[in-house]
């Protein structure tokens, strides 16, 4: 159809499809929404796709999490068993406990979606963990994207109270010791504590109001705030657009990738299916959160090696590597008649609130060190800010530090060790295990940069060994193409940026804590390439793709 | 310009890139040439991608035949073993597993070996102009001068106190969301009723222990009296209440002073609720005779009446003084001298009131 006859007669659909189509766009607007966003571009990279593993993880979640409340009931009511499993028969027990219970062995098809939701919810945290550790190393948080960053933090926290808070609903033995230690990390608060806890339970610990109140959150108030946040997040990517990795043609003024419609489309959509069919296959094949085998919540028995979700891991270790007395010194003091509990309130407070401040400011940490106020679309490689990725790599190895230290007695157990030894080992790795690895990384990065140049500069290694009329044994390398060259040397180093006066000729101090700090991030620093060397490399070399020779390996730092 | 169609399958075009004309730095090449794969140039293979493509998604077909099946064929009644539920538990994860990889991969082996794979450029546009910028200032600026908020400072004023105030009644709402604590931490039911010692008893059947019946070594997890048979609030109170039960040789206990008589021939009893984050510490070492919290290993001597000799627990757990009736069982003499449990801010005053 011609665009003058357009205007003449407006359009007339020929089939049936195209009629209704056709009523709808002229309703809702959908051919201008199309036109913007049917072949909109985005790039392809495998490490993209953990974002999206949260995102399908979470649609999973929200499926089998609504079969669920279907047959389960957040009553602590008692109740004597009368289901199928005959371990647990006329047991008395929460009408929690016991609908759990119904739901694996007496609805069909409820034990599969028991462990899908769970699996799935296990998958959300972790997909969301290490999606921000990709955003992180690849600087993809820079400017303009600070804000989405913060929304990615609120999202890691917010995933972590629907699992815990889920965790807990089942009422059996494992989740109501969880709850007990939140109960007693609560009371540590000061002034508020025991207040906050009596709230929360609707009086004494466990009380009977608990489990219904942390249903509700579990299913109506933490989702719904999850979808607002995956909502601002995903129309945040759409306004900046999707970052891409360096590379020849990729700048910070184009975005370079495959359409939506059809490739990316398909390869996204069919990735849901394949993160769905990786959840069912492990709930077919792998048995998770066993409750028949704990029994109903009782104050008083527990069982060895104990473990909570994952992702509540690190905050359970830093409880248990805390010493509560050392020689003679007491970590709970009483002031002024008032009793402060500092062996639960520290590690439960101190660790995590240390690790969510620095993520959230890191942004503006960064930007204010670098004075950088341009926007950044081409990411880092990790090596490129070696920096950075030291700092990143510190800040996991002290979460993962705490970590392990929530299985300090199965380590203990496991490995035939003293579980006093592992608890020692692991304290001293909370306090130096981060300065290890920040070193151990910069250098690294470092290294992995100058092997870059020598690349850039030299050619790949063939593995051929020649010998030269004289006797002289050679490996011939062979001179990369522009392309590849250019991913090596493409990159930006930043200098040291020293301490500049301001508008009326002060250099203040926060300027020169600025300037230290810029010259701790970017004095150990290795240039990108530049052509002018790879032209003395070649002149330096008997033949264009023959470059060899100690000589040639020395390298500006 | 955006445009989305620039670059082919065998063309994709070259971009302007910052950094040129720059002698210090290399040049973007702009984008690879584009290479084409075995199902671009090969007929053959391309109807092999597209039988495969076929093959994954009829496998996704059967996947789903395979939910159904194992869901109305195996129904589970009263009487289904543990073993039955597992098959069908497997067979329906099996069934969807392969009904949404097959779904999944045949669209993913689709767009990859079948749809075009060239990449193309598309310019980023200023998330935000200065034009928008200055539009954006006029349209605020008449908005406020509209509300004429800066010229009338009263009604700001009044709205900000009000606004202030109004969510007040929301936070007082939810006052109800539980009691005050008062002393209700400071008790347990230990307590003797009148006259009427309470007797130490088996958890979980509540029959009452002779203190015959406890040998050197032995370790029993004990509840108090009348504990089973209360309808409101027992799970709250046995979590107050529980109690560990061990004898050891009489010698190498070390009592304080006044708590000589706490103990009776070698027995004595310790609150069972860890003085850390209160997990019950269930774990008794015979030959050491330490207690350990299996939560967080916090570790008691129980032959320095149970000070923490290892973990983050910072208190000794609470004693609770016992003898013997007359029948020769053994009872509670007193209530816990000081609270139980999780350390918490009205905690000391707690111990005073107690001792008063």
């Amino acid at each position: 159809m011609s665009a003058s006859s357009t205007a003449e007669a407006p359009f007339v659909p020929k089939t049936k499809v195209g009629s209704f189509t056709n009523f709808v766009d002229e309703r809702v607007g959908g051919s201008g929404i199309l036109r913007e966003f049917g072949r909109k571009v985005f790039p392809d990279h495998w490490s993209f796709m953990f974002g999206e593993v949260a995102l399908y993880s979470f649609v999973i979640l929200l499926m089998s999490g609504t079969f669920l409340t279907f047959f389960f009931d957040p009553s602590m009511a008692e109740t004597h068993y009368q289901g199928s499993y005959t371990p647990l028969y006329n047991v008395e027990m929460s009408v929690a406990y016991s609908s759990s219970l119904n739901i694996s062995f007496d609805v069909r098809g409820g034990l599969f979606m028991r462990q899908v939701h769970h699996w799935a919810a296990l998958l959300f945290v972790a997909s969301l963990g290490v999606h921000m550790l990709r955003v992180f190393f690849t600087g993809a948080f820079r400017k303009p994207r600070e804000m989405n960053w913060v929304v990615g933090g609120v999202l890691l926290i917010l995933a972590m109270a629907a699992g815990f808070t889920g965790y807990s609903l089942p009422d059996d033995l494992l989740s109501g010791n969880g709850l007990r230690i939140i109960d007693g990390v609560i009371k540590s608060i000061p002034v508020i504590g025991t207040y906050t806890s009596f709230f929360l339970f609707g009086g004494e610990f466990p009380g009977t109001a608990i489990i219904g109140r942390l249903y509700v959150l579990h299913i109506l108030l933490v989702p719904a705030l999850i979808l607002l946040m995956i909502v601002i997040h995903l129309f945040m990517v759409v306004v900046h657009k999707h970052t891409q990795y360096p590379g020849p043609g990729r700048n910070d003024g184009n975005v370079v990738g495959y359409p939506l419609g059809p490739v990316y489309a398909a390869k996204a959509g069919g990735f849901f299916f394949i993160v769905f069919g990786v959840l069912a296959l492990m709930a077919a094949a792998f048995t998770i959160n066993p409750i028949w085998n704990y029994g109903p919540y009782d104050p008083s028995p527990v069982s060895a090696g104990t473990q909570p979700d994952w992702y509540i891991g690190f905050v359970d270790g830093a409880l248990r590597l805390m010493p509560g007395v050392i020689n003679d010194f007491h970590f709970e003091w009483v002031i002024f008649g008032r009793t402060l509990t500092l062996n639960v309130l520290l590690p439960a407070l101190v660790p995590a609130g240390i690790i969510f401040t620095v993520l959230f400011m890191y942004p503006w940490i960064e930007r204010w060190v670098t004075k950088d106020n341009r926007e950044h679309h081409v990411l880092d490689r990790p090596r490129n800010a070696p920096t950075r990725t030291a700092i990143g790599v510190a800040g996991f190895t002290w979460y993962c530090v705490m970590w392990a230290a929530a299985g300090s007695d199965l380590i203990a157990t496991h490995f035939h060790v003293s579980l006093n030894d592992v608890t020692y080992w692991l304290r001293t790795l909370f306090f130096i295990g981060p300065v290890i690895a920040f070193i151990v990384t910069k250098r690294i990065a470092l290294a992995l940069q100058r092997k870059d140049r020598e690349i850039a500069l030299h050619g790949r290694e063939t593995g051929r060994i020649v010998r030269l009329p004289h006797g002289e044994f050679i490996e011939v390398h062979a001179p990369l193409d522009e392309y590849k060259r250019y991913k090596l040397v493409g990159f930006e180093s930043p200098a040291p940026i020293p301490a500049q006066p301001n508008e009326h000729g002060v250099v203040t101090g926060k300027e020169k804590r600025r300037a230290a700090l810029s010259r701790w991030f970017f004095e150990d620093r290795v240039a990108p390439a530049t052509p002018a060397e790879l032209e003395a490399a070649h002149a330096h070399g008997h033949h264009e793709a023959i470059a060899a020779g100690e000589d040639q390996k020395s390298l500006s730092h | 310009m955006g445009n989305h169609s620039d670059g082919s399958p065998n063309h994709s075009g070259t971009v302007a890139t910052a950094g040129q004309n720059e002698v210090e730095k290399f040049q973007d090449p702009g984008l690879p040439p584009h290479r084409l794969r075995l199902a671009d140039t090969d007929p053959v293979a391309a109807k092999r991608a597209e039988r495969q493509v076929a093959i994954l998604f009829g496998t996704s077909v059967i996947g789903t035949l395979v939910f159904l099946v194992a869901y109305f064929a195996i129904d589970l009644g009263d009487d289904t073993s543990i073993a039955t539920i597992r098959t069908q538990n497997l067979l329906l994860g099996l069934g969807t597993a392969f009904a949404m990889l097959g779904i999944g991969t045949g669209i993913v082996h689709w767009a990859k070996a079948l749809m075009p794979d060239h990449e193309v450029s598309e310019e980023r546009h200023a998330i935000r102009t200065e034009e928008d910028r200055q539009a954006a200032v006029r349209i605020v600026d008449d908005i406020v001068d509209e509300t004429g908020i800066k010229r009338r400072p009263l009604i700001r004023n009044t709205l900000l106190g009000a606004v202030a105030l109004a969510p007040l009644p929301a936070l007082a709402i939810f006052g109800d969301l539980g009691p005050r604590p008062d002393n209700a931490l400071a008790h347990t039911m230990w307590a003797p009723e009148g006259d009427k010692l309470k007797r130490l008893t088996r958890d979980p059947d509540g029959t009452p222990i002779k203190a015959s019946d406890v040998t050197i070594g032995s370790a029993f997890h004990v509840i108090p009296e009348g504990l089973n048979e209360l309808h409101e609030g027992k799970l709250n109170e046995k979590a107050k209440a529980v109690v560990l039960l061990m004898r050891l040789d009489p010698d190498s206990l070390n009592p304080s002073e006044g708590r000589e008589n706490w103990s009776y021939n070698g027995i004595v009893a310790y609150s069972k609720i860890c003085t850390h984050v209160g997990c019950p510490v269930a774990l008794y070492e015979q030959q050491t005779h330490h207690l350990l919290c299996p939560c967080h290993q916090s570790t008691f001597d129980l032959t320095q009446e149970c000070k923490v000799i290892f973990g983050p627990a910072s208190r000794p757990l609470p004693q609770l003084p016992i003898a013997v009736d007359a029948e020769g069982y053994l009872v509670a003499t007193s209530d816990f001298r000081e609270p139980v449990g999780p350390s918490y801010w009205e905690r000391d005053e707690h111990e005073r009131l107690i001792n008063s």
